[in-house]
């Protein structure tokens, strides 16, 4: 019997090719697997479809029709993505018994390439959180345990923390994420595994359910650098249905493993030595940065010296775009309605009732500084903030071709901690939200762990649309870190 | 600046979220601990800068304005909490 349970996409696909494994013992695997778990990483299970799609696949591949990049391969897809016929929540009550009557782009992108999907991945409230505890469902689990915090349950991170969570427990392959301000990388890096955040418009937004518009972008959640690529390669699409998908040709991912490091400057901005950095993870970011002199790269000391402003200035635009975008939710169209006679009263008390208070906190926030008055101080000062950091990643891009920092302050943390003052969860964002807000490429891969057995997770920054060298940067990581 | 409850109340119906006494009482405390944070921009000097809008700087296309009903008015009342004959049903808004 083969072990399916740590196996990756690409082992997977040579198993399913060579029929030592169907996707239907693979899909079941998994599925058995879901249902005995207790980390509460599923919002919807569509295993009866999953089970339709992997006998499909199964045929394709015996009979040698051509057959898709992720062909058979069982995943899970956060519930963010619209997916036809079945129920898509983002997370909050208002959604609770939404089922869309189309597909976004990304979740038909990886259908057509065979993707088995095996149900709906829980997530913080409309993506608005960094521990998976805003969520309508319940929070997620994080299947990693500190052995020093006497078994405490902690949190995977998030928003994607039920993606992160259901591959680190091995309950499905990959999975697909959405990252605003760090929703893909933080929880990959609290998990141990690769979470990439593709540049502005790789990834079509069409049917993803919107937070910031100017920042969303889905990618994957993968246990390897290698799997990383493999989704990407389905998920990016041009699209004219999303007026800003990219029109850039699409490269080969995997030429990532012929990319050669050598040469290449690697720069560390000394910016990102924030306060409450913690000390174990200083320490592995600086085994990484002699991973990459060893292997030839320069290392480079850079500055991007508006980074300090970064995570106030995402806190007024994320917040100012969500009250735009949520406003949809009236009680109307779709989604839960409270009743009431009058009309102002029954929009009033849906939202109330139906919206969690992570996210009616946003919505306060973002309606107040784009409100009469306040738009100027606020809303319009953040977005030329957001021009003077985006500027400090191209004039540091000059002299260096990647950018090295470690992905979050800290490690994963117990459930619990971090909620009584928002601003100290917002703080696990500071490293990722400045990349969001510049619209770069970015990986979290785990270089190293603390003396507690947690995963230390290492971010690489790379120019727009340079993913290939962002993979490649990731991937020496994964080499050299010893596990 | 900071934050009083007629502020909270004007933003909260501002954004039609019912808010009540209890929560406005933390509203009001989270909202100036936030907005105090978010104060630190006032330290960057932006004047010649101009503010960024998006990253996507690809030129925009219009797609073809075609006609095409692959959804059928079904379907889309389907999600609707209330339905009749075809239409969203609200609480009457006139007399």
């Amino acid at each position: 019997m083969k072990d399916l349970k740590n196996l990756d996409i690409s082992t997977a696909k040579d198993y399913l090719l060579k029929k030592e494994v169907s996707s239907l013992e693979l899909t079941n695997f998994f599925i058995e697997r879901i249902e005995e778990s207790k980390l509460n990483c599923f919002i919807t299970h569509t295993f009866d479809d999953a089970i339709e799609k992997a006998k499909e696949s199964d045929k394709k591949i015996s009979s040698n029709e051509e057959i898709g990049i992720l062909e058979g391969i069982p995943i899970g897809m956060k519930d963010l993505f619209c997916t036809k016929g079945i129920r898509t929540t983002a997370g909050s009550k208002i959604l609770e018994n939404f089922i869309p009557f189309y597909e976004s782009t990304v979740s038909k992108n990886l259908l057509n390439d065979g993707a088995i999907i095996l149900g709906k991945t829980n997530m913080d409230e409309f993506a608005m959180g960094s521990a998976n505890t805003t969520s309508f469902f319940g929070n997620v689990i994080n299947p990693l345990k500190s052995n020093q915090e006497n078994n405490k349950n902690l949190v995977p991170g998030g928003s994607s923390g039920g993606s992160a969570s259901s591959v680190a427990a091995n309950l499905c392959m990959a999975a697909t994420g959405s990252d605003t301000g760090g929703s893909i990388r933080q929880p990959a890096s609290f998990c141990g595994l690769v979470g990439l955040k593709p540049s502005y418009g790789r990834c079509s937004r069409f049917g993803m359910i919107a937070f910031a518009s100017s920042l969303d972008q889905a990618g994957p959640i993968t246990k390897t650098v290698k799997d990383a690529a493999i989704m990407l390669q389905s998920m990016s699409s041009y699209d004219e249905k999303d007026s800003t998908s990219s029109r850039k040709p699409i490269p080969r991912y995997l030429d990532f493993l012929n990319f050669n490091l050598k040469g290449k400057k690697i720069g560390l901005p000394t910016e990102y030595k924030v306060e409450g950095l913690n000390s174990e993870i200083v320490e592995v970011w600086e085994d990484t940065i002699n991973f990459f002199k060893k292997n030839g790269a320069e290392i480079i000391n850079i500055s991007l010296p508006h980074t300090s402003f970064a995570l106030p200035t995402y806190y007024i635009i994320a917040p100012a775009e969500a009250s735009a975008n949520l406003a949809r939710y009236d009680g109307v169209k779709y989604g839960f309605r409270e009743k009431s006679d009058d009309l102002q009263d029954m929009y009033e008390c849906t939202r109330a009732k139906g919206f969690g208070d992570e996210v009616k906190r946003r919505l306060m926030i973002g309606t107040y500084v784009l409100s009469a008055g306040y738009y100027d101080a606020y809303y319009l000062k953040a977005l030329k903030v957001r021009q003077l950091i985006s500027n400090d990643f191209k004039s540091a891009f000059e002299k260096c071709d990647l950018i090295l920092t470690p992905t979050t302050p800290n490690v994963a943390f117990p459930i619990g901690e971090k909620q009584k003052d928002p601003i100290e969860m917002y703080l696990n964002d500071v490293l990722t939200v400045p990349a969001s807000l510049a619209g770069l490429p970015a990986i979290s891969v785990t270089g190293g762990k603390n003396k507690n057995n947690l995963p230390i997770g290492m971010q690489v920054i790379g120019r727009p649309f340079e993913e290939i060298s962002v993979l490649a940067a990731g991937k020496l990581i994964e080499d050299c870190r010893g596990f | 600046m900071s934050i009083d409850n007629k502020t909270v109340r004007k933003v909260s119906k501002l954004a039609k979220i019912r808010i009540n006494e209890q929560e406005e009482i933390k509203l009001i405390e989270e909202l100036n601990n936030i907005l105090g944070w978010v104060d630190e921009l006032k330290k960057v000097d932006t004047e010649k800068i101009e503010p960024m809008l998006s990253v996507f700087n690809e030129s925009m296309v219009m797609r073809k304005d075609e006609v095409y009903s692959e959804i059928s008015d079904d379907l889309v009342l389907k999600n609707a909490p209330e339905s009749k004959s075809g239409f969203f049903v609200v609480p009457k808004v006139v007399e």
